[in-house]
């Protein structure tokens, strides 16, 4: 296919394909007019049935709790299939990353990098459990807290040295609170069943709108998805960073 | 409130523009981190602070993270491969 050829189907396709895009967002509802009744309604109903402050989690924790069950196993699976892919393999070996090297000939982090990254550890880290703790009242919840907190780790990586990572980062206790974060979403809607009502049906007191105890079991759920994907992403960052620094194929550089 | 939401479409629009004219990948994926972020202030701005958080940790941290960390073992890879030829 010649070049004039190839841009010659291009802007046909171009065209066709814009054409239909702006026929339809001529077909798109007005700005801020929502025609479906659902969001009505649920913004009418959910701060009183559930006492949930934020609409957004009582919907995705409690009206609809099964789907988002399947998007915390959907992260899950995805983490293990990673874990299984960059295991090491045969042929490949095991070395003390270069950048732990005496000789090491990279240049080193920066004292800037060092001191902000140490510095921010904290609050990221606080505002991480924050996000976790609060997800019922505030914008946030399990999974973009979960995120954050795993960011923490990042940030010992960038500050420090891949050992030190190593070393706060023991597998055997990440692999264990992912495996219970994933299994504590399932352990809480089983809690509705034992109390004879159904599977993720909310049984605990609803408490007071706007009070961190409150919303039933959407917080417990929220801790249980924050564990998974921080220990999740830790391991994912840790897998990575394994199989780039550390595993290497022979005769392989860095 | 509409300039707002004008100046930040426009962002948009720059930042993925940007993402797609930026040709070598290690590059791309810290111009795609701060498209993420771009992106983030939109869903902001037009009120979704839930979906906000989501795409700042997403597509601003873990998503250029993965892809600057497979570009560095890919890049280790085809040191290794060009060795061999010599």
């Amino acid at each position: 296919m010649t070049p004039a050829l190839r841009r010659r189907v291009f802007l046909v396709a171009g065209a066709v394909a814009g054409g239909l895009l702006l026929w339809g967002l001529t077909g798109l509802p007005d700005y801020g007019v929502y025609p479906g009744p659902y969001g009505d309604v649920l913004n009418a109903v959910a701060v009183d049935e559930r006492k949930a402050t934020n609409v957004v989690a009582a919907v995705t924790f409690d009206y609809r709790g099964v789907d988002t069950m399947g998007e915390e196993y959907i992260l899950f699976a995805a983490v293990i299939g990673v874990a299984i892919v960059l295991r090491a393999q045969r042929g490949e070996t095991e070395q003390e990353p270069d950048e732990d090297a005496a000789d090491r000939r990279a240049p080193g982090t920066s004292n800037a990098v060092r001191v902000l990254g140490l510095a921010l550890l904290g609050p990221v880290v606080l505002f991480g459990i924050y996000m976790v703790a609060h997800g019922h009242l505030s914008p946030g919840g399990g999974f973009q807290g979960g995120v954050v907190l795993a960011t923490g780790a990042l940030l010992v990586y960038l500050s420090g040295e891949y050992v030190t990572l190593r070393r706060v980062r023991p597998v055997a206790l990440i692999d264990l609170a992912e495996g219970s974060g994933a299994a504590g979403y399932v352990a809480v809607g089983l809690l509705g069943l034992a109390a004879g009502a159904a599977f993720l049906e909310n049984v605990l007191p609803l408490g007071q709108p706007g009070a961190l105890l409150s919303s039933g079991m959407i917080p417990l759920i929220n801790l249980a998805v924050g564990l998974e994907v921080a220990a999740g992403f830790v391991l994912l960052l840790s897998e990575f960073l394994e199989q780039t620094l550390v595993v290497r194929r022979p005769g392989e550089v860095t | 409130m509409i300039v707002l939401e004008v100046a930040v479409f426009l962002l948009v629009a720059a930042g993925g523009t940007a993402v797609v004219l930026t040709r070598d990948p290690l590059d791309q994926a810290i111009v795609a981190s701060f498209y993420g972020l771009v992106l983030g202030i939109m869903f902001l701005v037009f009120q979704a602070p839930d979906v906000a958080l989501s795409q700042i940790t997403v597509g601003a941290v873990a998503l250029p993270l993965m892809i600057v960390l497979a570009l560095a073992k890919v890049r280790a890879l085809a040191g290794s491969r060009e060795d061999d030829r010599e």
